[in-house]
């Protein structure tokens, strides 16, 4: 059943790669890449990973210092690129701030602040946990949601979405089902993850992390680089839309119903998302020009993913994965894809798959290799998540809505 | 946003299931705020079964009862593409717990197991892989307005789907260090099968709107059951479970977020 697609009025995000959409053009273009050999103590694994510079000196806004980590400083610094804020403020000036709903992912939320309070404990022997967790305000998943709609002084519908890593391509679906609904007439999507203890050593630990920059689609691939990333966009219902907007044009959800951490084997569950995604944006399989594929650049994620792209699309599609650039950015990723689908989709690029050199031959969708400049009306974005939970998002020139 | 509710499921101290609890909720006996009944996952095999935390339990326990006796709730097609809300405000902080003492206590590295059932939809997974249920599944969370985020969230998946959503929304006490961080008092979930408002004398719709002032939030009469409500996220729930259970056309107000409520209209089933 086609759905009503929603205007994307503004988006942003930062990563590895840079602040702002800009650096995360040039690099797309240039195959400059943004994973480097991870040397942070706090967990000694052998990795890359995609580090968002410049943190350690973000300072939220005084009103809002009780919500100080990590996690809430990328969002305070993402939330600044590319007069995001400011299109937030106008959008609050149209509808009014309760008008204005708030969807966003996390896996983690600022959890890696509750693992320096455990730190803490326990080589200093301190009595406990310390009044400095702040859970409410660092721990909490609500706590991402917390800290953006006061930041942007927002009074609507809000909440966290954590279905692990398609999280951040949920909360569109959320969004443009909460502006059909009625609940409100603009909404602000995205989501944030930072690197931490936990998950470095959780995916380490479940023998997916590659000690080498990840290839996506790559033969001998080995696993996944990790990357922290924040991106958001704003989204209203239809109207005076501009002939050169992008448009949310439609979703598919799923699940796997297979194992807690590894993907059904034929992509089950992405071919429903996939095929839910087209329906909903009234499309055949044909009007996608472009694929942003999940592409983890683990052995079971890719094999999946590519059966199940190949028995949608066939095996001419054109696609490729950007998580070598930025790492995968876990409860973000999803957001993170669909903002540089919609870069692509403006600027006419596509993007190639950084650090693959040679490709699967067990894999039968081709990937794009190098980046290249081309029009480009529709694309789909994928994100796949642990528990076998999936989204693919469907975005297009609104003028071809 | 119109809706109907045919199925529930709920297990909290003293509260064994539904049926159980039904007559307490309605006044009609009095609560007795008992030991937690905790029943073993059906529908997954025995490794999973076995590691399965109270969480996952209770929610899973919950969202069989509403979807008992569910015309879609069976083997029949339907239940395969059912979507799902699981509504959790803090997930399962036992197993962040365990990593963060692995890793800081006992300098080992966080067991595999316990990591990837950290995720905050791993309770959704299981529920998806007992049930061979392939639908939509959105897991999420607003802090003590967590249910009503669910509810919201679920009643808008119905509009606009026109289809059956299951709401499960559960939480559970955090360990020892993470305690004083987040005080719940007990163990709760609690589960609704929602579809769209239908003219039915056996079910009770609800009409739901977004408020934005500060009234009175619904109380539980009952002091044990209003200490359970205030110290669980998911146990703020009971009010809208209790006026279910006796039956009552009435106005219950959720929390949602400061300054905004959850409103829901409970009618007569016709």
């Amino acid at each position: 059943m086609p759905i009503a697609p929603a205007r994307i009025r503004a988006y942003t995000l930062t990563t590895a790669l840079g602040h702002g959409c800009r650096p995360h053009l040039q690099a797309l273009s240039e195959m400059r890449p943004g994973l480097r050999p991870w040397t942070q103590e706090e967990a000694s694994v052998q990795s890359w990973a995609g580090v968002v510079d410049g943190l350690d000196g973000v300072r939220l806004p005084a009103r809002l210092a009780e919500f100080d980590c990590r996690n809430n400083r990328l969002a305070e610094l993402a939330l600044g690129g590319d007069g995001f804020v400011e299109q937030v403020e106008a959008a609050r000036d149209r509808h009014g701030p309760s008008r204005i709903g708030l969807f966003l992912g996390t896996s983690t939320a600022g959890i890696r602040h509750t693992e320096q309070c455990y730190r803490r404990h326990f080589e200093e022997n301190t009595p406990d946990l310390g009044d400095d967790l702040r859970f409410a305000f660092t721990h909490a998943y609500v706590s991402l949601a917390d800290y953006c709609r006061r930041r942007l002084r927002l009074s609507g519908p809000a909440m966290v979405i954590s279905t692990a890593c398609s999280s951040g391509a949920k909360t569109f679906a959320a969004a443009q089902r909460a502006l059909s609904a009625g609940l409100c007439d603009a909404a602000v999507v995205g989501g944030v993850d930072t690197l931490c203890a936990t998950t470095l050593l959780g995916f380490h630990a479940l023998g997916l992390l590659s000690p080498t920059p990840c290839t996506p689609w790559g033969q001998g691939r080995t696993g996944i680089s990790i990357g922290e990333g924040a991106a958001f966009a704003l989204l209203e219902g239809d109207g005076d839309a501009e002939d050169d907007g992008v448009s949310l044009l439609g979703f598919g959800e799923s699940t796997d119903a297979y194992h807690i951490a590894s993907p059904h084997p034929q992509g089950d569950g992405a071919v429903s998302a996939m095929r839910a995604a087209l329906d909903s944006a009234g499309l055949g399989a044909d009007a996608i020009d472009y694929i942003n594929l999940h592409g983890t650049g683990t052995a079971a994620n890719d094999l999946s993913e590519d059966r199940a792209v190949a028995r949608v699309f066939g095996e001419t599609v054109v696609a490729s994965a950007t998580k070598g650039w930025t790492g995968h950015t876990l409860g973000a990723a999803g957001a993170v894809e669909a903002v540089i689908s919609l870069i692509c989709l403006r600027e006419g690029l596509i993007p190639g798959t950084l650090n693959t050199t040679t490709f699967d031959p067990d894999l039968s969708t081709c990937l794009i290799r190098d980046s290249a400049p081309r029009p480009i009306a529709r694309v789909l974005s994928n994100a796949f998540g642990f528990a076998g939970n999936n989204c693919a998002l469907v975005f297009g020139r609104t003028s071809c809505a | 946003m119109r809706l109907t509710v045919t199925g529930i499921g709920i297990v909290g101290p003293g509260l064994a299931d539904w049926t159980d609890a039904r007559p307490v909720l309605a006044g009609h006996r009095p609560y007795i705020a008992d030991s937690l009944k905790v029943t073993t996952p059906i529908g997954l095999n025995p490794n999973e079964r076995r590691r399965a935390t109270l969480a996952t339990r209770l929610a899973l326990d919950a969202a069989r009862q509403a979807t008992a006796g569910q015309p879609h709730g069976g083997d029949d097609e339907d239940a395969t593409t059912l979507a799902t809300v699981f509504a959790s405000a803090d997930g399962d902080m036992g197993l962040i717990d365990s990593m963060c003492r692995d890793i800081y206590q006992h300098r080992v590295a966080p067991s595999p197991t316990v990591f990837q059932n950290s995720v905050h939809n791993a309770v959704s997974g299981y529920w998806s892989i007992a049930e061979g249920c392939r639908g939509p599944s959105t897991s999420l969370a607003a802090g003590d307005g967590t249910f009503a985020a669910g509810l919201l969230e679920a009643a808008t998946q119905v509009a606009c789907s026109a289809s059956s959503v299951l709401l499960v929304a559960f939480e559970v006490p955090a360990p020892e260090l993470l305690h004083p961080h987040r005080p719940f008092g007990s163990a709760f979930a609690c589960a609704l099968w929602l579809e769209a408002a239908a003219p039915s004398e056996d079910h009770a719709t609800c009409a739901l709107a977004v408020r934005e002032d500060e009234q009175p939030l619904t109380p539980m009469p009952d002091a044990p059951l209003e200490a359970l409500r205030r110290t669980n996220p998911a146990a703020r729930a009971l009010p809208l479970l209790a006026a279910i259970a006796a039956g009552r056309s009435t106005v219950i107000r959720l929390p949602y977020w400061p300054g905004l409520q959850l409103e829901v209209r409970l009618g007569p089933g016709a």
